[in-house]
């Protein structure tokens, strides 16, 4: 084994985890302030896709209002669907809030083909993003890098504001206590749509970023890997922000190394290899690797 | 043992089913048939949901995936063996020649399905709440990924054709029944009562000597044994299967009929199986007609989201319709109390 | 007056609680409000803070010759007209640090003297030097309290409602923070007191009410009540042939 192929395996795991980990980002925020896992995420990043594609087919912006503007309505998206799906069931049990984002899941999806078609359509952004380079004997386009890059910088703003300015801690206040926050003159109601808006933010982005590599797109892309994202969530210990990047990348990781790595037969068995990943880690690791022991909230 | 007015009940509700069996054999084109079959199908889904969901208050999509186990080892089992040896070449030798009936063939994948439940049971249902039903959700990737890949066994992707489609509507009516039976029986027994107390509070339960994890494990395999049993009659009934057939949506589609119906209540899960299966056909020549696919679901998800909003409870809680019941005060002994009732009492 | 409840009728689920409760505090005061475990006394402070709603009866606030309907504001209003609460079990931000949990607890100044008070609250709790940047959850129960009662200066209330701050706490810790919240009051903040440790309550109050099975039993100046035979008995444990000189 080469240099170069294990240096390729290494970038394709850093891609594979960035996308990860702005997903997981999105449902660890969501899920440390509103205690429920939000089936809907994954299809904010199919959502994130197709505007970008409409934005940059239809309107012709240069990339960088167009990831702006496929930010800001992943933002309010996933804003709208707190205010739907899961206000009205604050206060209702666990389970409830829960299936009503598997219906509003399943209703995007079906939005989306009804009004987008269901067959897959191509993506391109723009060229100069889809050129080669040669990097000590492994391949890599100029998008994989600006993935990596973009993910960690946008990261580290994240960790900016949510330990550093007023609403970010007030965000993480809500998270440990929404009684006591409030108590504190935290409305709580804005405090859990800003997460909404912060992590649905994220989830556009790297449907953005996900489509440019796959080089296309349809309704249905994000669910699964939307899934895998909230696995990485959990390897990494759901409501820790660190914990859900470094589920993140870990999880790209092993998906990469378990196909680069096994003979070629096993690469489809990549799917039931992370989900068996999730049902281990449950059971050896119910808090992840940097979770607390949050759960059992009457 | 006096006549009493459920016994009335029930044996209208049978007779009824059986009427309607017949009739529709007799009279009812093939498409229509599949429908009825279908809704006959859903029901039972529904209600061994309702029971393994509803009263312990687990929550598994799992049910598609041991739709896939019932299905397809029923399938392989009834495959014409003229064909059997070389489209499933991986087939031991000693089955390829069997040709089983229907009856069997079900029967052994619904205790196929039972036996993953119970393998997948014991790490799974220790997980709570969402957590499971995400590991439920992954045992219906994890399943579809192996049936995928063991192409010899079951043609991979490209799925079994020609089933014989042994299943009609008095199959699907004996196994509705008998699921409903089942069911019914046990949650009104001692059984039911811990399977309750377990949803209502699992910490007080665990201190009133429930066992726990046995009767979850039970509730989950039962509710496995009949969805197993509903693949196989799906299988036999469409006479096509592939790792896609019972996904996601499947899922998503047995929760909206057992939360609309009132999660435990067996009765209101049939009910809504039936009612959203007719609905959806209805609504699919619409859907063809204005190119608008995806309505279905929509509409589906909709109803759901509305029920949560509007009455979670569903329409039946977990109740079951009174005059299914018996009315004498020494059955009351035998009727689980909710905690709502215990305060009134 | 700064804080009128009258008639107030508060349900909690099923369970009916709180029976036309009416108390009054003044400013400057301190009020204690005693009564066993389930009178009331935390719905009572809850409902005042806003976390919880009445089903009848009326809630005021007067500050600056205003008058506010504490019933038609929501928490983060009743927060801002200068009513902090410190609840029952001290419920600070564990995963955060002592200092966002201060930082929090001014959430939402908009002066510039925020920094002082920080450091005003250290000089007056020097735990809160030491452990500046440690996590909130691992500090002990008395420290965590401290914590809490901090947080909640952290606003500059007018009016400080302070629920059950000795639970759980060392006798000399107790001590402490019923000097603290002597101090409290001296510098311009009225303070109405939940406690189940009548005897000491009484020792700092002005005046005191008592609550039994949610309505107001007994009320009056601190001395007279804890010189009150029934107050006695049933609270301070003490019978009547201990009680005679």
């Amino acid at each position: 084994m080469s240099g170069g192929y294990l240096l390729q395996q290494v970038l394709n795991g850093l891609v594979l985890g960035s996308f990860y980990a702005l997903v997981a980002v999105g449902f660890s925020m969501i899920y440390g302030i509103v205690r429920l896992i939000n089936f809907a995420h994954g299809d904010v990043v199919m959502v994130g896709a197709f505007a970008a594609f409409g934005i940059l087919l239809v309107y012709g912006l240069p990339l960088w209002a167009a990831v702006l503007a496929v930010m800001t309505l992943g933002a309010i998206l996933a804003m709208l669907i707190d205010l739907v799906a899961f206000r009205p069931q604050r206060g209702a049990p666990q389970v409830n809030g829960f299936i009503t984002s598997l219906g509003v899941s399943i209703l995007m999806q079906n939005l989306g083909i009804l009004l987008l078609s269901g067959q897959p359509r191509p993506f391109n952004l723009p060229g100069w993003l889809r050129s080669n380079l040669e990097l000590a004997g492994a391949r890599v386009t100029v998008l994989e890098l600006v993935t990596i890059v973009v993910t960690l910088l946008v990261l580290l703003g994240l960790t900016l504001f949510v330990r550093g300015t007023r609403l970010g801690i007030a965000m993480r206040a809500t998270a440990e206590n929404p009684a006591a926050a409030q108590l504190m003159g935290i409305k709580v109601n804005r405090a859990i749509a800003t997460a909404f808006a912060l992590g649905g933010a994220l989830a556009a982005l790297a449907g953005l970023l996900w489509a440019g590599r796959a080089g296309q797109i349809h309704p249905l892309m994000g669910f699964v890997p939307g899934l895998k994202a909230f696995v990485a969530a959990v390897i990494g210990g759901v409501g820790s922000l660190v914990g859900a990047v470094l589920g993140g990348y870990l999880l790209g990781f092993a998906e990469v190394l378990f196909v680069g790595l096994l003979p070629p037969a096993y690469g489809s068995y990549r799917d039931a290899f992370v989900f068996g990943l999730l049902i281990l880690i449950l059971l050896i690791l119910p808090n992840g690797l940097l979770g607390r022991a949050a759960e059992e909230r009457a | 043992m006096k006549l009493q007015r459920h016994h009335l009940a029930w044996g209208l509700l049978i007779a009824g089913g059986l009427a309607l069996a017949a009739a529709g054999e007799a009279m009812l084109s093939g498409y229509e048939r599949t429908v009825l079959g279908f809704a006959g199908i859903y029901a039972m889904l529904a209600i061994s949901l309702s029971f393994s969901n509803g009263l312990t208050g687990l929550f598994s999509l799992g049910h598609p995936a041991f739709m896939m186990v019932g299905g397809y080892v029923a399938a392989i089992l009834t495959f014409p063996a003229n064909r059997k040896g070389f489209m499933l070449p991986a087939l031991p030798e000693w089955m390829a020649s069997w040709q089983w009936p229907l009856f069997p063939a079900t029967l052994a994948g619904g205790v196929a399905a039972a036996l993953l439940a119970v393998v997948a049971g014991f790490p799974v249902l220790r997980l709570r709440g969402h957590y499971l039903a995400v590991a439920t959700l992954g045992l219906i990737i994890i399943l579809r990924v192996v049936i995928n890949n063991a192409d010899g066994l079951t043609r991979g992707a490209l799925g079994l054709n020609g089933i014989p489609r042994h299943t009609d509507l008095w199959w699907i009516l004996g196994w509705l029944a008998l699921c409903l039976l089942v069911c019914w029986r046990l949650k009104y027994s001692s059984v039911g009562r811990s399977l309750l107390a377990i949803r209502e509070n699992e910490m007080a339960a665990a201190c009133m000597g429930v066992p726990r994890a046995r009767a979850k494990l039970a509730a989950f395999t039962l509710g496995a044994f009949f969805a197993g049993v509903g693949g196989a009659l799906w299988a036999h009934l469409l006479t096509n299967l592939t790792p896609g057939s019972f996904n996601i949506a499947l899922a998503f589609m047995l929760v909206v009929m057992v939360v609309i119906g009132g999660s435990g209540s067996l009765i209101g899960a049939g009910v809504a199986a039936i009612a959203i299966t007719f609905l959806s056909e209805a609504l699919r020549p619409l859907e063809q007609a204005m190119g608008a696919y995806g309505l279905v679901q929509i509409v589906i998800a909709l109803l759901l989201i509305a029920m949560l909003l509007l009455r979670p409870q569903g329409l039946f809680g977990s109740a079951e319709p009174a005059f299914l019941r018996p009315s004498t005060a020494e059955h009351r002994a035998a009727r689980p109390l909710s905690q709502a009732e215990e305060r009134e009492v | 007056m700064l804080l009128s409840l009258e008639q107030l009728d508060v349900w909690r689920g099923a369970s009916h609680v709180l029976h036309g409760v009416s108390l009054e505090v003044e400013e400057g005061e301190i009020v204690a409000l005693l009564g066993a475990n389930g009178a009331g006394k935390t719905t009572t402070l809850l409902t005042i803070s806003g976390l919880l709603r009445p089903r009848a009866g009326r809630a005021r606030l007067r500050l600056e010759g205003r008058e506010l309907d504490l019933l038609r504001l929501p928490v983060s209003e009743i927060v801002a007209a200068g009513v902090a609460h410190c609840p029952e079990g001290r419920q600070v931000f564990g995963g955060l640090s002592v200092n966002e949990n201060l930082r929090m607890g001014a959430f939402l100044r908009r002066d510039g003297e925020v920094a002082r008070d920080m450091e005003e609250m250290r000089r007056l709790f020097p735990i809160l030097r030491e452990r500046a940047h440690g996590l909130a959850g691992q500090l002990s129960g008395g420290e965590q309290m401290m914590l809490a009662i901090a947080r909640a200066l952290m606003s500059r209330p007018r009016l400080l409602l302070l629920d059950e701050p000795s639970l759980g706490l060392a006798p000399q810790m107790v001590e402490g923070i019923f000097d603290i919240i002597e101090e409290i009051r001296d510098r311009g903040t009225t303070v109405l007191l939940v406690e189940q440790n009548a005897a000491t309550a009484l020792e700092i109050a002005d005046r005191a009410y008592v609550m039994e099975q949610g309505r107001v039993s007994l009320s009056g100046p601190a001395e007279r009540l804890a010189a009150d035979r029934r107050l006695q008995e049933a609270y301070l444990g003490i019978t009547p042939a201990e009680s005679e000189p």
